[in-house]
């Protein structure tokens, strides 16, 4: 019998040796390039505290800009791609995304009407986070207030409404914006961006991104059998409601923490999931570490083109989408295993 | 273990499917409850599973209240086989089965060397070891119920309740499952299992419930219950009941009934 944990450390440790090959070569690219050997003797003179030979506006540009960039982007694009696993598993529904809660329609309008209100990027931020974390507690007081429904219906089917009802909010609130000044900040800030993110906004999300990691991580075989559906769960001796209770609320936090600071960033959630299913087969103690280490993979090349490809900087949510969206109906067409 | 169902009325939420129904289940008994479409067979099953509340009454397990009992602590005692289904995820045979040990599991651990072990035995058992690394959508019908039978072994059951095991099998599927289901009562395990087939209840069960619009219509030994009679009250056709030369259990052929023409 193949020892699932010692491939499992394998994929891990390739994985994370590939992310650490992909973060060098995103910071060295950029207007302002910089070679990998500069950023790896920056990098270490943060750790021996020895800055000669090191030129002080390479070393402003690394840590101030570049590196908080890289680690938002792995965080972000980690975050969302086990969020949607996550999501995916428990709604038995492969076309699942992170979004099927309302966490981001509700993060939208917290953001959306910080911004119309005039706040400081801060209060934009924590209106947000709270705004995801509102809707899905809406959503899932409405889906515990029905009783004798299909529990996981019900909540796909309250997540639609409020998100509906969320989605009313955004447009009205694009109405009133002045169109000068607020619409664009509120445009740009629906397609998603990491240009202005800084090492404080990345220490400010780390929190509630390890806090929301735990469940999963420590429920991550009995989210093998919830996917079997909530009766059939239950006749195997698991607690549904709390153990899916205890999942949404990990995989809402850090889609929150993720687009409070990134905006919305569309595809990975959905896309990445399913190409970790491809490689690693269903089993979410491997799905899981997968989808991290492809979701913080994807995110970064991704930014890293955002912001080199062309003269401006290119909204995220576009371009998770255009390149995630051939890929989608590539998987589509083939009809690989993992999809069924 | 005693599996005992007193007058229990049962239904989902507001709407009462049935009640009144008493029965017993003995250690190592098979009971097979036949009874047509919309009878109630499948939500009398919740509730014996603890899936639905009884709406009266108690589901007792040796004399203990099912209603006071954890998800995991009942998953130790009562498995479920539920109808060959299409998996939406493909699972490897051996993970499916591996399932079957949540309740035996702490919430935060996965199986260690010793499920697998017990996962690996119960698919021994039922002749399934060669399966064991195939996707459960990939595997056929047939396969995917005896997967589901070794789940429900790998949870170390003392009663076995099964959702029609012998629909959507082949010919010799079917028997194969049923020479499965005496095996394991013989071992001691009850087992209760619903079924549209009657040669089945002859072949298979010590004693018969037939459920009639949410209520027993009858119980007892198969050869006492079924009868033409009772047939033809639960299922509307005539059927000729009798023995095969060279067979030693009961047999039924139905008419066909083509109008009055």
């Amino acid at each position: 019998m193949k020892d699932s944990t010692d491939s499992n450390l394998k994929l891990i440790v390739f994985g994370i040796a590939g992310l650490i090959v992909l973060a060098i070569l995103s910071m060295a690219i950029g207007k302002y390039a910089v070679s990998p050997s500069t950023i790896l003797a920056v990098l270490l003179s943060g750790i021996t505290g020895d800055t000669s030979g090191i030129d002080p506006i390479q070393s402003t540009v690394i840590w101030n800009v570049r590196l908080p960039r890289v680690a938002a982007g792995l965080l972000i694009g980690a975050s969302l791609a086990a969020a949607g696993a996550t999501y995916q598993g428990l709604f038995r529904n492969p076309l699942v995304s992170p979004d099927i809660l309302g966490v981001s329609a509700g993060a939208s309008l917290g953001a959306v009407l910080a911004i119309f209100l005039e706040m400081p990027v801060p209060v934009i931020q924590a209106s947000s986070f709270c705004g995801g974390l509102l809707a899905v507690g809406a959503v899932y007081g409405v889906g515990a207030a029905v009783r004798n429904r299909d529990p996981v219906l019900t909540l796909v089917l309250a997540g639609v409404a409020i998100g509906a009802v969320v989605g009313a909010g955004i447009s009205l609130i694009k109405i009133l914006a002045d169109p000068y000044d607020q619409l664009p900040a509120i445009t740009y800030w629906l397609l998603g961006s990491l240009t202005a993110v800084t090492r404080g906004d990345v220490g400010s999300i780390l929190p509630a991104v390890l806090i929301g990691f735990i469940p999963l991580i420590l429920l991550r075989w009995r989210m093998n059998v919830m996917t079997l559906g909530d009766e059939e769960a239950q006749t195997l001796g698991v607690d549904t409601r709390i153990t899916r209770s205890a999942l949404i609320a990990g995989a809402t936090l850090i889609t929150a923490a993720s687009v409070s600071i990134a905006g919305i960033v569309g595809w990975i959630g959905l896309v990445i999931p399913h190409i970790a299913r491809l490689l690693v087969g269903p089993d979410f103690r491997k799905l899981l570490p997968a989808s991290i280490m492809l979701g913080g993979g994807y995110m970064l090349v991704v930014d890293t083109l955002a912001r080199s490809i062309a003269r401006i900087e290119i909204p995220l949510g576009i371009l998770t989408a255009v390149v995630g969206a051939p890929f989608f109906l590539w998987l589509l067409a083939s009809g690989r295993k993992g999809w069924s | 273990m005693r599996l005992d169902l007193q007058n229990i009325g049962f239904g989902y939420g507001a709407r009462t499917v049935g009640s009144g129904v008493t029965l017993t289940v003995g250690e190592g008994e098979v009971l097979a409850l036949l009874g047509p479409n919309g009878a109630g067979k499948t939500t009398l099953f919740k509730t014996m599973l603890g899936l639905l509340p009884p709406k009266e009454g108690e589901v007792r397990l040796d004399g203990v209240p099912l209603a006071g009992l954890s998800r995991t602590e009942r998953a130790r005692m009562i498995a479920y086989v539920p109808q060959a289904h299409a998996a939406l995820f493909p699972f490897t045979v051996r993970d499916v089965v591996l399932m079957g040990r949540a309740a035996r599991l702490a919430p935060f651990a996965a199986p260690a060397k010793r499920d697998r072990e017990i996962a690996s035995q119960a698919l021994d058992r039922l002749g399934m070891a060669h399966l064991a690394t195939r996707p459960y959508t990939e595997i056929s019908g047939g396969e995917r119920q005896m997967a589901l039978i070794a789940r429900a072994l790998a949870q170390e059951p003392k009663i076995l309740v099964m959702d029609e095991p012998s629909a959507s099998l082949d010919y010799g599927n079917q028997m194969r499952v049923l020479s499965h289901i005496r095996r394991l009562a013989v071992e001691g395990i009850s087992v209760i299992l619903s079924t549209h087939n009657p040669d089945h209840v002859f072949m298979v069960a010590d004693r018969v419930a037939l459920l009639h619009d949410g209520a027993l219509a009858a119980l007892g030994r198969p050869n006492d219950v079924l009868t033409s009679e009772r047939l033809k009250q639960l299922y509307d056709i005539d059927v000729v009941i009798g023995v095969l030369p060279g067979s030693d259990t009961l047999v039924c052929s139905p008419r066909l009934n083509l109008g009055e023409v």
